[in-house]
This record gives structure tokens, C-alpha cells and sequence, in this order.
């Protein structure tokens, strides 16, 4: 916290700070069961021009962060704390005024089922037009002509006839593609696609992402794209955030967590993706057990009912007291574990030797001060990034 | 278009001609004779089998249909009352008019009546639901969803004359109900049947804020209102843009229902208030046992439901281009 740049948004020491940063992030939604704690303390930033990939299996709290960013939450039932900076403005403090002109305009999302997601009420061109006459004050011919050419951009054969069309008219991949186009009308800054291909088949998939790309590369927007496939993320994204009951399990590079993923909880999601393994005969290793309540989240390291390494971490530490995602810069995640037993235990995962038979043995091998140690200061840390990028 | 209107125009003449057949067979069916009622105190069996003859009761009951079917396209002879133009439907046991005649004069009440009340309850309905759909949980949306709990447990025979004391006795606010033809002063038509509309508007308006309300709050927990709202849409926009046109499809498909129901509460309310409408005609036939003018009312009742239902269908497809009229 050493120098308060130009925007006065928290101190960090990396020039005029990120694109968008959030710190601290914590969404809470009242329900007839109790607080659900669906986000909390969540901080990650984003590039410009860069793609950030953000995995955790359903119920992680992918969608309510991205929906917090644009404001989207019923303010009735839902409590938001931290801070939300994109480019020096504080967005969870903005008015509302200020979040609607914000939204589709400097900030767009494109949604997972693109046919529920558009409305059957409207064409196509309208639901694109009005998006530029809402933000750029275009009249209607204008905002015609400006939705006919996104469609072109975005692929669509025949785009001057397929603008008066109807999204039930339209082929779930050629719906996705509007979707996009609609997003990107106003030429905005970030783009969040929430779950952009789960709906759609293999080939269209790749299609999207493609067109993904490709735009960012030709208008420099920065992404944010949630998945729960991270094939999508290693093709993709430049920088992954895993994301485990509202929390950052693990963040670095795309190279960084899918070579080296630190976090068991990375671990169990890597070996549940069979094409990403490096050798055909390694066993699959899914993640046991369920998501955690988020009404009661567990105490401690909210992981560590499915994890296998307590006892080899330190369970006084699992149990009871929360990680925090360590280093604060680069490759980090949030675990007990050193990096030695990381290591250790990744080479032996990858090996498809029992993840149970292994916590067991090296849990005799290492002993509960280093542990503790370890949690408590990331001092090896760094070294293992730099090996990294060797 | 035009081939579904044809379609279904075909179609509806079929359901009329199923209804008038099952009609007609369980009207005539009943043990009452209405020739007996014509012939009088002292009958002779050769008066009654006369009378019978005048009528055209004498048939087999599927010829006597076939005739009644033939006379609404071509006009019927009758020995008793004599030639019968088309669109013949017989002449009133009671009364002795012709049924067809009958009807075209009582018409423009009930029809006055029920597109009065038709128009009170969407316009009232979906207004006050929308309002308390705006204001969610706010004390509006609350007065709002208790009067439509009141008002939907109320009733026309109880709310007609309740109101009629008030307002028209002893206020004087507004004139006794009666029925001003619209081409003679549209003014004085209005006012004379303002309290008819509202009483027989009152229960189902309360039905279409409820309903609207509900669907209005469903419709904008949608994923595309969540879209419309991410791309900047105002509230105003999202509610009044988006979300209504959705939450209109389930309330145009309930009206076709309740249009028949509608036209049952338009005979109480013309009970209630003395209008000389549809409802008195069939009311009357009723009591007479005046099976020709039974028949006429129920076939043009029924007639005019299958007619409005098909002006509800294509009213659907406006508004949901999903609907494809083909
Ligand atoms: N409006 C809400 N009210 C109450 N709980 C909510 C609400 N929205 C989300 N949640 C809960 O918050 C948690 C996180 O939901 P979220 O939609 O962010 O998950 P996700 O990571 O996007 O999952 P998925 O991959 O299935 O989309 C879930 O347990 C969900 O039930
Ligand atoms: S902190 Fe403990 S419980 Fe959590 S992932 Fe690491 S070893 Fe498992
Ligand atoms: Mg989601």
C-alpha cells in the first residue's frame, strides 16, 4: 500500500493499477432458508485486452460475481460489500443511473442459453438496434444498419434478411452468435460470457470461441469468460481464476495453473477432464462428495470436507482458519499444503497412484510444525514461479 | 392467415352444428310438450295432434332438426305463424314472435354489456396489476392484491343492488340502468349502463390484477428481461417493453375461458338491473319452456363465444410472433 494512483482506488504498486479489480468481493443473498454466503471475499484483477478464465464447478459463485460487476442483483434481497473498480470508478457505490448507462455500452454480457436469453417478443435487428440507440443515441435507420453489420461481423449469412428475424427463427448457434453481436454493439471494454458455449454442440463451440478471439483481437476487449470446461479455458483464456464456494481457490496464468495447479481442489478439476491429462492411462480423479452449503459454509478452508491432505496440511489450520489466497501477485491459491507436499502430491496424483494411499504415507513423512509453517508465510512461493516459467 | 381464419371459421361451424344437435335433442327430449301448453285447460286429442301438426312436432325428431337447420339458411314455412324468412330459427313458443327477431333486438344490450365490461376488466385488471407488479411489496402492490382478494369474492346479485341503492338512489351519482341505444346518444348509453359494466366487471377484474401481477413478477425474474436489463434497458423500459408482452400470453389465453363465463354473469347482471338483454330472452324461454327461442339463444351465445375465441387466437399471435398462424 504504497502509492494511491490517479484513481484513488486501493494502493497497489503496479503503475495505474488493472482494468478492473475486485476486491474483496462478498454477495449475500436473504432467502426464506437463511443467508446464503454466495460470494465471499472474492478479489481478482483483469487486464485490458486480456481474457480471464473463471472455472469452479456449479454453485461456485461464477454467475453472482459477474452479475454483481454489471449491478444485476436485486437490491432487496441482496447484500454486496467490497469494491469493484473498472478504470478508477467504483462500481457496487455507482448510482443507478450510472450502472445503466454502463451496462451494455462500456460493459456487455453474453449469456449461457442463448434462446432464453434473447427476447422471443422482438427481432433480432431490434434487440441489437436498441441497444445502440439506448447508449449512442442512434436513431432507428441508423441503429438498422449498425445491427446488420454486427451480424456481419459476427458471421451471420444474409444478415440484411436475418436482422427482421426472430430468435425462435434462428439455430442455437446463429442465436449465440446475435447474442454477441448484441454485446458487442457499443464496442465495450469488457465482455463477460457466462457459460458462452455449454449450450451449444462441439463444433459450434469452437466456432464461438474462435469469434471470441478474433473480436477481442480486432477491438482489444477485455473478457471474462466462465466455464466449467477448462479445454475452453487452455484454448482461451490468458489468466484462470478457480473459483470454489464463493471463494478464489487458486489464480495465475493459463500455463501456471493448468502445468502447476497448487490447489487440490485444481487438482480433483484437472483430473476430471480427461483431454487435458497428459497420458491416456491416467485413472479419472474427480472431485468427491458435494458442493458445500452456502447457507452454513464449513469453518476453515471451506475445501477441506472433500479434501484428501488435511492431516497433512495441519487440520488445526484446514479446520479453523480460513487460507487467504497466497502470494498476492502471480500464480497463488489458497492452501495449507507447502509447496514441497504440492509437488510431491501432483507428481503422484499424475503417477495415478490412490490419492488416499498417498495422503497416508507422506502424511508420516512430514511433520505438523512444517505445516504450519508454511501456511503461515508463502515463503517458497516465488521460487516456484520463477521455475515456472522456465 | 386467411387459411387459418378458414380453418378455423370451418372449424367453429362444426362445433355449432355438434352443439345445436345436442341441444336441439335435449330440449326436445324433455317431458314437457309445449303443444299441450298451447292447446290449453280443455284439450282434445285431435286439437293437441293439430297443434302439434302447426308446430312441425309431429316428425321424427331428426327431420324436425333438419328443418330447423334448413330454415336458418333458407327460411321455413310454418302452418301455425306462416312464412319464416331465412335466417329462420322458428317463432317463440310463448310469445309467438319470431325468435331471429327476437334476438337481433336484444343483442346490442348484451353485446353493449359485455364489451363495456370486457374493456373495465383488461383495462382495470391489467392496470392495477401492473402497478402492484411495479411496486413489488410496497404498500400499493398491497391494497392492490387485497381488494383484488375482496372484490373476487364478491357477487353480481349482492355488489348490483348495493351499489344501485348508493349511488343511484340515494346518491344520485349516476342513472337508473337501462339501455340507451349508442346511435341515439352515445352519452346517455354510457351512463346508463356504467354501473352494469362495473358490477359485472368487479369479480373478474379482480382475477386479471391478481393474474397480472404474478406474471409480471414471473416474467421479469426471465432470463431475457435479465438480458435487457444487462444491456442498459431503464426499469421502465424492461417492464413496459419486455416484460408485459409476456405476461400478457397467459392472460389473453384465460380471457377466451372466461368469455363464456363473462356472458353467464351478463345474464345475472341483466337480472339485476331489469335490462332487456339476451340474458331476460333466455331467462324467459327458460321459465316458458320456449324451446325454439332456448335454441336460438343458445346457438347464438355459442356462436358468438367460438367467434370471439378466434379474434382471442389471432389478438395471441400479435403479440407472440412465436404463435404461427399458417
Ligand atoms: N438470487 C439468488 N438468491 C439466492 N441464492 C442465489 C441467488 N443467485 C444465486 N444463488 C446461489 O448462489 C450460489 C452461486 O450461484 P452461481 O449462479 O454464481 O453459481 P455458478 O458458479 O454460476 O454455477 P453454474 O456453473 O451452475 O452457473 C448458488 O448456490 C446459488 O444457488
Ligand atoms: S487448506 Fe487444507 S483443506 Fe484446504 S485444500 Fe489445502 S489441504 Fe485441503
Ligand atoms: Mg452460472
Amino acid at each position: 500500500m504504497t502509492t494511491v494512483s490517479w484513481s484513488g482506488e486501493p494502493g497497489t504498486s503496479r503503475g495505474p493499477g488493472p482494468f478492473l479489480s475486485v476486491r474483496d468481493l462478498s454477495v449475500e443473498f436473504s432467502t426464506e432458508d437463511g443467508i446464503v454466503h454466495a460470494v465471499d471475499g472474492l478479489s481478482f484483477d483483469l487486464e485490458k485486452g486480456t481474457t480471464l478464465g473463471i472455472v469452479g464447478e456449479s454453485g461456485s459463485g461464477k454467475s453472482v460475481t459477474n452479475l454483481a460487476i454489471l449491478g444485476l442483483h436485486d437490491p432487496a434481497h441482496t447484500k454486496i460489500g467490497g469494491e469493484i473498480w473498472l478504470e478508477g470508478e467504483e462500481l457496487i457505490s455507482a448510482g443507478a443511473g450510472t450502472m445503466e448507462k454502463l451496462r451494455g455500452n462500456r460493459v456487455a454480457m453474453i449469456f449461457q442459453d442463448p434462446l432464453t436469453a434473447l427476447s422471443p417478443f422482438h427481432t433480432i435487428g431490434r434487440q441489437i438496434g436498441e441497444v445502440y440507440r439506448k447508449h449512442k443515441g442512434a436513431n432507428k435507420k441508423d441503429a438498422r444498419e449498425r445491427a446488420i453489420e454486427m451480424l456481419r461481423r459476427v458471421g451471420i449469412p444474409q444478415p440484411e434478411r436475418r436482422v427482421d428475424s426472430y430468435p425462435h427463427e434462428f439455430s442455437g448457434g446463429m442465436r449465440q452468435r446475435a447474442m454477441i453481436a448484441m454485446a458487442l454493439v457499443c464496442d465495450p471494454d469488457l465482455l463477460i460470457a457466462d457459460e458462452p458455449t455449454t449450450a451449444l454442440d462441439v463444433t459450434v463451440q469452437a466456432q464461438i470461441l474462435d469469434l471470441l478471439k478474433e473480436l477481442q483481437q480486432q477491438f482489444g476487449t477485455s473478457i471474462i469468460l466462465i466455464t466449467h470446461d477448462l479445454g475452453v479455458v487452455a484454448n482461451t483464456a490468458d489468466n484462470v481464476l478457480v473459483m470454489y464456494a464463493g471463494r478464489a481457490a487458486e489464480r495465475g496464468t493459463v500455463r501456471e495453473v493448468l502445468r502447476e495447479p497448487q490447489h487440490p481442489y485444481t487438482w480433483g478439476l484437472l483430473s476430471s477432464m480427461p483431454r487435458l491429462n497428459s497420458s491416456v492411462d491416467v485413472p479419472l480423479m474427480p472431485v468427491r462428495g458435494t458442493p458445500p452449503s452456502l447457507l452454513n459454509p464449513p469453518s476453515g478452508c471451506p475445501f477441506h470436507p472433500r479434501c484428501d491432505y488435511p492431516r497433512l496440511a495441519g487440520p488445526e489450520l484446514c479446520f479453523a482458519q480460513r487460507p487467504s489466497l497466497s502470494p498476492e501477485t502471480g500464480h497463488g491459491d489458497a492452501c495449507y499444503l507447502t509447496l514441497g507436499q504440492k509437488r510431491e502430491l501432483r507428481t503422484a496424483r499424475a503417477a495415478g497412484t490412490a490419492s488416499a494411499d498417498d495422503t497416508t504415507q507422506s502424511g508420516d513423512t512430514v511433520q505438523c510444525g512444517d505445516t504450519v509453517q508454511s501456511g503461515d508465510t508463502p515463503q517458497d512461493k516465488d521460487t516456484a514461479q520463477t521455475g515456472d516459467d522456465a | 392467415m386467411t387459411s387459418f381464419l378458414v380453418r378455423r371459421v370451418a372449424g367453429a361451424l362444426v362445433i355449432l352444428l355438434i352443439i345445436s344437435a345436442i341441444t336441439f335433442y335435449l330440449f326436445y327430449a324433455i317431458p314437457r310438450d309445449p303443444a299441450r301448453a298451447f292447446c290449453g285447460k280443455i284439450c282434445q286429442p285431435e286439437t293437441l295432434a293439430l297443434i302439434r301438426h302447426n308446430l312441425g312436432m309431429d316428425e321424427p325428431l331428426f327431420v324436425q332438426y333438419w328443418h330447423w337447420l334448413v330454415g336458418i339458411f333458407v327460411g321455413r314455412e310454418f302452418v301455425q305463424f306462416g312464412e319464416c324468412p331465412a335466417p329462420c330459427l322458428g317463432y317463440s313458443f310463448a310469445t309467438q314472435e319470431p325468435v331471429f327477431g327476437a334476438i337481433v333486438d336484444r343483442f346490442p344490450v348484451t353485446l353493449s354489456l359485455t364489451v363495456g365490461a370486457s374493456v373495465v376488466i383488461l383495462a382495470f385488471g391489467i392496470l392495477t396489476g401492473m402497478i402492484a407488479a411495479w411496486k413489488v411489496g410496497q404498500p400499493l402492490d398491497k391494497v392492490a392484491s387485497a381488494s383484488s382478494v375482496i372484490g373476487a369474492s364478491l357477487q353480481i346479485y349482492f355488489v348490483g343492488p348495493l351499489l344501485a341503492f348508493y349511488l343511484v338512489d340515494t346518491m344520485q351519482l349516476i342513472p337508473r340502468p337501462s339501455y340507451v341505444p349508442i346511435t341515439e346518444s352515445p352519452l346517455e348509453w354510457f351512463t346508463h349502463l356504467l354501473l352494469p359494466w362495473v358490477v359485472l366487471s368487479i369479480i373478474f377484474t379482480a382475477n386479471y390484477t391478481r393474474m397480472t401481477r404474478s406474471q409480471m413478477v414471473e416474467q421479469l425474474a426471465e432470463d431475457y428481461v435479465r438480458t435487457a436489463r444487462a444491456k442498459g434497458m431503464s426499469n421502465r423500459a424492461v417492464f413496459f417493453r419486455f416484460a408485459w408482452r409476456g405476461a400478457m400470453i397467459p392472460i389473453v389465453t384465460i380471457f377466451g375461458v372466461d368469455l363464456a363465463t363473462l356472458l353467464g354473469g351478463a345474464i345475472i347482471t341483466e337480472q339485476t338491473f331489469s335490462l332487456h338483454g339476451i340474458g331476460e330472452l333466455a331467462v324467459r324461454a327458460v321459465q316458458n319452456t320456449d324451446l325454439p327461442m332456448l335454441l336460438g339463444v343458445t346457438i347464438v351465445g355459442a356462436a358468438a363465444i367460438v367467434l370471439l375465441n378466434i379474434v382471442v387466437d389471432v389478438l395471441y399471435a400479435f403479440i407472440d410472433p412465436r404463435v404461427r398462424l399458417g
